[in-house]
């Protein structure tokens, strides 16, 4: 049964772009693109329990790393994709290595990451490599084996398979002694020693893969937008985008920030327009905002397991 | 199997654990005792890696294993459980177990079978899809146990697996722990109900103010004076014995 509904979800997003217009198809895209990136918070959020409030540092190095290979070095883009990977897994082992090694938990760790990416936005802003706060250009070429796009309909497909590999990621978690590995150790770390869990490497591989998953994200935004600066890539709103659509969605499940990131690009989309209908609403923008704090607010107060938690009955319901 | 010599543990000025030796020999159960606040847990957590002594030595079967973490500890197949009862509450007790039965096996299906075999071992197999926060206290000390054996640990530390039990239930798990021991797992235990004590372990140490005041059979401690005033004051064996 479930199956079947994600067949039937998979094959109306393969055709969904052949039906409608470009408009909603960068909509599509931007759902997708979301979802990836929540899922790269949620496989240490949500499933190992890591709450970080830094996540664009990892979004932020995967846009530099490809963009300054790319425009400083002459690097074709595709090229620079996998070692911007790396190098958010490298950045996420790094932080995980010392916040780790030192003990941080909990919202100790939330704050650490929070000021990691501050420094990676500041050091951004003023290095001469990262040409300083006047931000990357890249120079348009729109061409497929440049990595841009002509369309709206090929960075959807783009975005669609990498929230797919993203799922799979996390239906291997839910599968798999890694994945209950982190579980554990998000439901009790101390337990999870006592059972022979090496809780420091399983913390550290985890903040890898999701570094890693984030970095590649953030290549994909610097080629579909051509422009990034240190606000963009390293900016506290990245980190709170992913870490919202995961819990609005639903922290530790398979598709949680899909069905975040549904609902808050609809609302995002749907608000944008509203000032338009009601006048009142004019000097409050962006509006979307002050929907997304009165969900947060009803999520964590109402509906601490997300959306995913009203669609199918949660275990622990 | 185990040799824990001479360990010493303190917290600030408060010595919790004070140059405490004990033994296990393979195939036994053998109790831990003393009053609250003894230094029991402490010595246990110091023994499993929890808790980095401050001096002395653990040997387990020949191998020196003083400071190693936990894991490394679980690995040469010694396994603590908690006092306080640490499920995973979000998640099922099946999976509760597997991730103990992870320990040895990487493959999905052998994980679920042996998980499915300990709970059946120790009586949970009817409670296998429920959450590990709906379980009650005796449900939880089973968890507890099941969890640690499904590492298959030779040598089994267990924390107060009986208190908060009602009878019947005390009656229950001191079955589970004997055929847990016919499988051919050494036991070592703390344990306030004296009369699962008894009827389980061959020789019980005392420990007092993190000082192992005692050991023998479970006959000899309670006619031991020494351990008698631990437990009852300064001359109460004198009294009992009037």
């Amino acid at each position: 049964m479930r199956n079947l509904a994600v067949a039937a979800a998979l094959l109306a997003a393969l055709v969904y772009p052949l039906l409608v217009p470009n408009y909603l198809i960068t909509v599509g895209m931007l759902i997708f693109f979301i979802a990836f990136l929540g899922q790269s918070w949620n496989v240490a959020g949500g499933f190992a329990g890591q709450t970080s409030f830094g996540h664009a540092v990892f979004f932020g190095v995967g846009a530099y790393t490809s963009t300054i290979l790319h425009v400083s070095h002459g690097w074709n883009p595709w090229l620079a994709w996998p070692v911007a990977t790396a190098m958010g897994g490298l950045v996420g082992a790094g932080i995980a290595f010392l916040s780790f090694r030192a003990g941080l938990r909990g919202s100790y760790f939330a704050l650490i990451t929070l000021a990691f990416a501050e420094v990676f936005r500041i050091v951004a802003n003023s290095a001469a490599f990262t040409r300083g706060g006047l931000g990357m250009l890249i120079k348009a070429d729109s061409r497929l084996e440049n990595f841009q796009f002509t369309t709206p309909i090929a960075p959807y497909y783009l975005a669609l398979a990498l929230c797919l590999v993203s799922l799979l990621i996390a239906w291997w978690l839910t599968r798999g002694r890694f994945g209950a590995r982190l579980v554990a150790i998000r439901e009790n770390e101390d337990a999870a020693r006592a059972l022979g869990i090496d809780v420091f490497a399983e913390k550290v591989k985890v903040l890898t893969l999701s570094g890693a998953m984030c970095a590649a994200g953030g290549t994909f935004y610097a080629q579909k937008y051509l422009y990034i600066d240190p606000t963009i890539a390293f900016g506290i709103d990245k980190s709170v985008e992913m870490l919202l659509v995961t819990m609005v969605g639903g922290a530790g499940t398979i598709f949680g920030p899909l069905i975040g990131s549904i609902v808050l690009t609809a609302i995002n989309e749907l608000t944008r327009n509203a000032a338009g209908v009601f006048p009142a609403l004019k000097n409050v923008q962006p509006l979307s905002l002050v929907v997304y704090g009165v969900m947060l607010i009803i999520i964590v107060a109402r509906l601490p397991d997300g959306f995913a938690s009203l669609l199918w009955r949660r275990r622990h319901a | 199997m185990l040799e824990v010599r001479d360990l010493s543990k303190a917290f600030g000025g408060l010595k919790a654990v004070d140059q405490a030796s004990l033994d296990v020999r393979t195939g036994e159960i053998v109790g831990l005792i003393g009053p609250n606040g003894a230094g029991k847990t402490t010595l246990f957590a110091a023994i499993a890696g929890f808790h980095k002594p401050d001096g002395g030595r653990i040997v387990l079967d020949g191998r020196d294993i003083t400071g190693l973490a936990p894991h490394q500890i679980c690995a040469a197949g010694m396994v603590r459980t908690f006092q306080i009862t640490q499920p995973f509450a979000r998640i099922s007790v099946r999976e509760n177990i597997m991730v103990g039965a992870y320990f040895r096996t990487a493959d999905r299906r052998t994980a679920t079978r042996l998980a499915e075999s300990v709970a059946a071992q120790v009586g949970m197999t009817d409670q296998l899809d429920q959450p590990g926060s709906d379980l009650t206290v005796a449900g939880r000390k089973r968890l507890e146990l099941a969890r640690a054996l499904a590492t298959r640990p030779r040598l089994l530390l267990l924390d107060e697996v009986m208190a908060g039990l009602n009878p019947t239930e005390i009656g229950d798990i001191v079955e589970v722990i004997r055929t847990v021991r016919a499988g051919g797992v050494t036991i070592l235990l703390i344990e306030h109900v004296m009369q699962a004590v008894t009827s389980l372990a061959e020789r019980v140490y005392v420990l007092n103010q993190g000082r192992m005041i005692a050991e023998g059979t479970p006959a000899a401690i309670a006619e031991n004076p020494e351990v008698v005033e631990a437990y009852l004051g300064h001359g109460a064996a004198k009294v009992l014995r009037a």
